[in-house]
C-alpha cells in the first residue's frame, strides 16, 4: 500500500481496532517500497527482516492506544545511527559501517512503537542540495523523475512524497530538510536548536545541525515532534525547557497573528512562479485573519557566504574522525600510518566533502582565521540581530523554502557556488537556531513550491498553527504525484 | 582580501593540514573550485564588522554537568568487530614509520 490517502490518526485507529496488524502494514509497505524504488531510488538500505521482526514484536505486545506511532513504518536518513543496520551517511567512507547503538531519535521512535523500514539516501555527509552527492545512488523527485528531489535529505523527502512511508527523519544544517520537503510538496520541519537530541547523528556542523522530520500533513508532523523533542543528557546542547504538546491548538484559527514577509526573500534570484505562489499564500493568511506586512532582513544576502565558511570549518573538524582506523573504509597498500590516514580520506571522501574540508581547514588556518572564520561568525551575529528586530513585532516570518522549484537532474554548474545559492532562504534560521517549516504552497511549472515559515526560538507551536490553518484551507496535501509501479 | 585567490602551494598546504592528497590535475581542479567559492565569500567584506561580537553557538546551555558515576561501557568485542583489522583484542594499524626507514 501507499500512504497517499491516509494519515497517522486514521492508520492508528485501524491498528488499534485490529483492522490491520503492524506486520501486515509493514509487509504491504515494504512491497510498495520495492515497487516504487525503481522510480524514485529513495533508499540506500531496506531493512526488511529487521522491520518485520520489530512489527511482530509490536503486534505481540499489542498496539499502544496512546502512541500514534505504535506499529507505524518510518524511514530514517542514513546519517542517523541505527544499531546493527548499515549507516553510510551516503559516503564510501562508511560503506560497511553498522553502528553499535541507536541514535536518541531512533530510540525515541522505537519506544513509541515505530517500525524502521529503511535508511534514506542523502548527499554525502549531508553536504548538498540535490542528493546527487551520494556515493550510492541518485534519488528522484517524486513529481518528476527528471528533477532532483533536493537535498541533503532527498531520499527522506522522496520516500514520503512518493507514498513509500508516512514519515521520515532527516537532518537540517542549512535547509536540508525544508528544501527537499519544498521540492517534493510535503511538510518538512527543523525544530529550534536544542529541541531535539543529535546524539547518534553523524555530525556535520555542530552549531547548526538539527534533526528534522518529514510528513504528508502538518498534524502528523507536529505529532512526530511530540515523540522526538526533549532534553538528552548525551547531547549537552539539548534544552531543558518544557516540551509542549505540539498538536495542541491546531484548530485553523490564526486571527490576529502577525506575519512578516521580508522583501529580501522574494528578491533577486527568486523565480517569478515561486514569488507569485508565495504572494498568493500571503493573501491566504490575510484571508484567514492574520496580518502580513513587508519587513527587511538586511543581512540575508550574506548568509550563504558566512554559512559556507562556518559550516565547512565545523565540518573539517568533525570529519577528522574518519581516518580508517576504527571503523569504515580503510585504504590498502599504504606505507605507514600517516599514509593510511591520507589515502583513506582521499579515497573515501567524495569531491563535495573534500571541497568543504579544504575550505573549512583554510578558514581555520593561521593567517586566515580572522578574515574568514571570525568574520563569518560576526556576520552570523548580524543575521541573528535581523531576526531579533523583526520578532519584536511579529509572530512569524514567511517566504519560499527555495528560490525555484526542483531543477533538472543533469544541472551541474561548473561553479559550485551556484548550487550553494539554493540554500539562501533556509540558512539564516540555522544560524539563529530558529524553528522553521516548509509546507506545500502550490505549483509552478508543474512542480511544488515550498512555503517557508520561521518562528521564534522554542515557539514551534505558532508555526504549526499557521501551517495547519494554511494546509486545511488549501487542501494541497490531497494532491499527489503519479508514479508507476505502485499498487 | 578582495578577490582572494589561493596559490597552488597554499592549496597543497591546506590539503596537507586536512590529510588529503591531490595529484596535479586534482590540485588544479580544487584550486579553481576554491577560487570560485572565495569569490562568493568576498561579499562579506562589504560589511563593517568592527566591534560586532562573533557568534559560535546559539545554545542557551552553559557547563552542563552529569553525576560523577561509573558506568559499564564494556563494548570491546562489538567495537573491535567494526575495525578494518584487529589482532589479539587490539586494532591493527600499519607501522607508524616507513618500514624501510625503521629497518635502518
Amino acid at each position: 500500500m501507499n500512504y497517499f490517502e491516509t494519515d497517522l490518526t486514521k492508520l492508528h485507529n485501524q491498528l488499534v481496532n485490529k483492522e490491520i496488524t503492524s506486520v501486515e502494514l509493514t509487509e504491504q509497505t515494504i512491497a510498495n517500497i520495492k515497487a516504487t524504488e525503481p522510480t524514485v531510488d529513495a533508499f540506500i538500505t531496506i531493512a526488511e527482516a529487521e522491520a518485520l521482526a520489530q512489527a511482530k514484536a509490536i503486534d505481540e505486545q499489542g498496539i499502544d492506544p496512546n502512541s500514534l506511532f505504535s506499529g507505524i513504518p518510518v524511514a530514517i536518513k542514513d546519517n542517523i545511527l541505527t544499531k546493527d543496520i548499515l549507516t553510510t551517511a551516503g559516503s564510501k567512507m562508511l560503506h560497511n559501517f553498522k553502528p553499535i547503538f541507536d541514535a536518541t531519535v531512533v530510540e525515541k521512535l522505537n519506544n513509541a512503537g515505530a517500525i524502521m523500514v529503511g535508511k534514506a539516501n542523502m548527499d554525502e555527509f549531508a553536504m548538498g542540495s540535490t542528493s546527487k552527492n551520494s556515493y550510492y545512488k541518485m534519488s528522484k523527485n517524486a513529481w518528476d523523475q527528471t528533477k532532483v528531489p533536493g537535498g541533503s535529505s532527498g531520499g527522506s523527502a522522496a520516500a514520503v512524497a512518493s507514498g513509500e512511508v508516512i514519515a521520515s527523519l532527516g537532518t537540517d544544517t542549512g535547509g536540508s530538510v525544508r528544501q527537499p520537503a519544498g521540492f517534493n510538496g510535503i511538510v518538512g520541519f527543523k525544530p529550534t536548536y536544542g529541541r531535539v537530541s543529535r546524539w547518534g547523528v553523524i555530525a556535520f556542523a555542530s552549531s547548526l545541525d538539527q534533526v528534522g522530520h518529514l510528513t504528508r500533513t502538518v498534524y502528523d508532523n507536529a505529532a512526530m515532534l511530540n515523540v522526538l523533542a526533549g532534553a538528552d543528557h548525551r547531547d549537552q546542547t539539548t534544552s531543558t525547557r518544557e516540551v509542549p504538546d505540539f498538536t495542541a491548538n491546531l484548530n485553523g484559527d490564526i486571527k490576529g497573528m502577525k506575519i512578516a514577509l521580508p522583501k529580501e526573500y522574494l528578491g533577486e534570484g527568486v523565480s517569478a512562479g515561486v514569488r507569485e505562489t508565495i504572494l498568493a499564500a500571503a493573501k491566504q493568511f490575510e484571508a484567514l485573519g492574520a496580518t502580513v506586512e513587508e519587513v527587511s532582513l538586511p543581512h540575508s544576502k550574506y548568509g550563504v557566504a558566512a554559512y559556507y565558511i562556518i559550516g565547512s570549518a565545523e565540518a573539517s573538524s568533525n570529519l577528522q574522525r574518519f581516518d580508517g582506523i576504527r571503523y569504515g573504509f580503510r585504504a590498502e597498500d599504504v606505507k605507514n600510518l600517516n599514509d593510511l590516514y591520507i589515502k583513506t580520506r582521499s579515497q573515501g571522501f567524495g569531491d563535495e566533502v573534500k571541497r568543504r574540508i579544504m575550505l573549512g581547514t583554510f578558514s581555520l588556518s593561521a593567517g586566515a582565521y580572522d578574515a574568514f572564520f571570525k568574520k563569518a561568525a560576526q556576520i552570523r551575529t548580524l543575521l541573528i540581530q535581523d531576526f531579533d528586530n523583526v520578532f519584536k513585532d511579529y509572530d512569524l516570518i514567511i517566504g519560499p523554502s527555495a528560490p525555484s522549484v526542483a531543477f533538472g537532474m543533469d544541472y551541474t554548474p561548473e561553479d559550485p557556488a551556484e548550487l550553494y545559492m539554493y540554500d539562501v532562504l533556509t540558512i539564516p534560521s540555522n544560524f539563529a537556531g530558529l524553528p522553521a517549516i516548509s509546507v506545500n504552497a502550490g505549483f509552478s511549472e508543474g512542480l511544488p513550491v515550498g512555503l517557508h515559515i520561521i518562528g521564534k526560538a522554542f515557539d514551534e507551536n505558532t508555526i504549526y498553527r499557521a501551517a495547519y490553518a494554511f494546509e486545511q484551507t488549501t487542501q494541497l496535501f490531497k494532491q499527489v504525484p503519479n508514479l508507476g509501479g505502485q499498487d | 582580501m578582495a578577490e582572494t585567490e589561493l596559490t597552488r602551494e597554499e592549496v597543497r598546504h591546506v590539503a596537507g593540514l586536512a590529510m588529503l592528497e591531490f595529484n596535479d590535475q586534482e590540485l588544479d581542479y580544487f584550486k579553481e573550485q576554491l577560487d570560485d567559492i572565495m569569490n562568493l565569500i568576498d561579499i562579506l567584506n562589504e560589511v563593517d564588522t568592527t566591534d560586532v561580537p562573533a557568534t559560535f553557538t546559539v545554545t542557551e546551555n552553559r557547563n552542563v554537568l552529569r553525576a560523577d558515576e561509573g558506568i559499564n561501557a564494556e563494548q570491546k568485542a562489538e567495537l573491535l568487530a567494526r575495525a578494518p583489522e584487529s589482532e589479539n583484542g587490539l586494532i591493527k594499524v600499519p607501522a607508524i614509520i616507513n618500514e624501510s626507514a625503521g629497518a635502518k
